[in-house]
């Protein structure tokens, strides 16, 4: 009896340690997958040639993935913009002024926000935000022929899709901040707003510019919103009511034909890699950074 | 000193208002799709599968992806929970705070943050090496791995709000460390495993570019896991697509079908969490 449960608990140790061994190397085997795939493109072609070139024939062989680099940037710089100042200071609200019902409502539904699958978010665009891009937005700045499908579109629709996250992060940041500090701060004088100015934001910056960086990331990568309201052309845009077609959006619309066409399938798969190793390199700079913070805070 | 009034008020007002932009999307999004859904909705739109010119307006309904995407969502959030729980028990029970726990959990984190796309072209490299082809099996793995990170991070975190002194306890009464983490974590971390578990559903419910290179489409229901299904994300993309007014209608009420599976699925986790709450020591 005794030998059972021991010998039960060494068969469960060895399989959970196996599993765990299995969960751990998994982006491993993602990034190995993908580099076997991409090798193809690699082996022909030039790095700079794929990350610089603009032009995009994938039957005369040529592979510029340039318009689409830039279109995914300019997308995602312009949800960034968006979104973080409105997230800072919602989290401000949340955690220096709000009482612990409102802020427990509120965070509720952030999380409901999160969960809304993004096909909604971007049916929600082409419903909302691109004829008003057409209709009102456009022509108020003197571009009277835009469809409205837009890097705008694009930008707006990503930056609700990342107040989730970014507001989830600055949060946990905002409460490692030391309660001790805003007391200093207000006995000296200094009213409310002043110390979170001056003493918690400060405190925070570091914690606060990883969630932002997390935020990137996120906005990144996504697909399906931003290809459905981001107008799906392949030339580097110009003005915020071009479209644009981004990186994802690329993968996603051409999985169809991609084999049917030499290195088509690989240039995809280099795409997705590319996709990875930029928001590899960002999640591991934002988590040094929030680890660094936790390690100061406790 | 006026300025200094100014603005402390000025600035009370901008995160009041940030706070409501933000809380409004939400509202705005929802409130759309129920003001575009609802006119569309009918009851064969839930209770048939697409019949012959469906796609030109006529008959028949969304059945085939309401039943693709529950299959999926359930396959896939039972493939990753049966990866997850034994992940969690190791890190918190069997190995806390080694080098390796600790890798482990930076390692799921970056998974976190990777985009369904690329793990859809990750299936789909899968998918090519076992020699499959596009299928319910290969979805459920696909969007299984999508779904393992963010269940093993809630999982993970609501197991270390547990005291030390309970599995502590128990294993200073001769308890084993299996016996510890089935009959003392798992039970104590209940609430913290369903809500991973209904969070898991809801987002592989919603996935859409991770399927497009997996699971297919087809306008028939699948009755075994090696056959293609169709999913309501993608259902909604298609019907969008369509040039035919009564299509695109029956986008809005897809997307108000998804909408509603999401919310239940949201809020019954939230009230299953507070109901389980109750039986927990803490």
């Amino acid at each position: 009896m005794k030998v059972g449960r021991v010998f039960k608990d060494k068969v469960a140790g060895k399989t959970v340690f196996v599993l765990s061994l299995f969960a751990s190397t998994l982006l491993f085997f993602i990034i190995i997958g993908l580099f076997i795939k991409s090798w193809p493109i690699l082996s022909t072609h030039s790095l700079s040639g794929l990350l610089f070139d603009s032009i995009w024939k994938p039957r005369k062989n040529l592979f510029g993935f340039l318009p689409y680099i830039i279109s995914t940037v300019y997308i995602t710089l312009i949800s960034i913009i968006i979104a973080v100042p409105l997230c800072i200071l919602c989290s401000i609200y949340l955690s220096e002024y709000a009482s612990k019902n409102v802020k427990s409502f509120v965070t509720s539904l952030v999380d409901i926000l999160a969960g809304i699958p993004s096909v909604i978010f971007g049916i929600w665009g082409i419903i909302m935000i691109v004829p008003f891009i057409s209709n009102t937005l456009a022509p108020a700045f003197g571009e009277e022929d835009t469809t409205g499908y837009s890097i705008l579109a694009g930008g707006i629709v990503l930056a609700i899709m990342v107040f989730p996250i970014v507001i989830h992060i600055m949060l946990e940041v905002l409460r490692t901040v030391p309660i001790e500090l805003r007391e200093a701060s207000l006995s000296v004088g200094a009213n409310k707003w002043e110390t979170i100015k001056k003493v918690v934001l400060r405190k925070a910056a570091p914690g606060i510019s990883a969630a932002i960086v997390l935020g990137f990331s996120r906005a990144f990568g996504e697909t399906l919103a931003v290809l459905m309201v981001v107008g799906n052309t392949a030339i580097i845009p110009h003005s915020l009511f071009d479209s644009g077609y981004p990186l994802p959006a690329l993968i996603a619309n051409n999985y169809g034909e991609m084999m049917s066409i030499p290195l088509y399938d690989s240039a995809l798969m280099f795409a997705a890699l590319l996709l990875l190793s930029v928001i590899l390199i960002f999640n591991i700079v934002a988590r040094i950074v929030m680890m660094r913070v936790e390690r100061q805070m406790s | 000193m006026f300025w200094r009034k100014f603005e402390e008020r000025l600035f009370n007002l901008l995160i009041r208002i940030a706070t409501l932009i933000i809380i409004g999307s939400l509202f705005v999004i929802i409130l759309t799709i129920l003001i575009k859904g609802i006119p569309a909705m009918s009851w064969d739109m839930i209770s048939k599968p697409p019949s012959g010119g469906f796609y030109l307006g006529k008959e028949g309904g969304v059945l085939n992806a309401i039943v693709g995407s529950i299959y999926l969502g359930i396959g896939a959030s039972l493939f990753a929970f049966l990866l997850t729980v034994p992940v969690v028990v190791y890190m918190n029970v069997y190995a806390p705070g080694t080098k390796f726990t600790r890798f482990i959990r930076i390692s799921l984190d970056i998974l976190y943050g990777i985009p369904s796309i690329v793990y859809g072209a990750f299936g789909f490299i899968i998918m090519i090496y076992f020699g499959m082809k596009v299928s319910l099996l290969a979805g459920i793995v696909t969007v299984g791995l999508l779904v393992l990170p963010i269940m093993a991070r809630t999982m993970d975190e609501v197991i270390r709000t547990i005291p030390k002194e309970l599995s502590d306890a128990s294993l200073s009464l001769g308890a084993t460390k299996w016996e510890t983490a089935m009959k003392v974590i798992v039970r104590q971390a209940m609430p913290g495993i369903l809500t991973a578990l209904l969070l898991g559903f809801g987002r592989a419910i919603g996935d859409a570019a991770s399927v497009i290179f997996t699971t297919g489409f087809t306008d028939n229901i699948p009755t075994s896991i090696f056959q293609p299904a169709a999913t309501l994300p993608l259902a909604i993309f298609f019907q969008l697509g369509s040039p035919i007014q009564e299509v695109v209608n029956r986008a809005y009420a897809s997307a108000l079908i998804l909408t509603i599976i999401i919310l239940i699925v949201s809020i019954s986790s939230r009230m299953l969490t507070r109901r389980f709450k109750k039986n927990v020591i803490s």
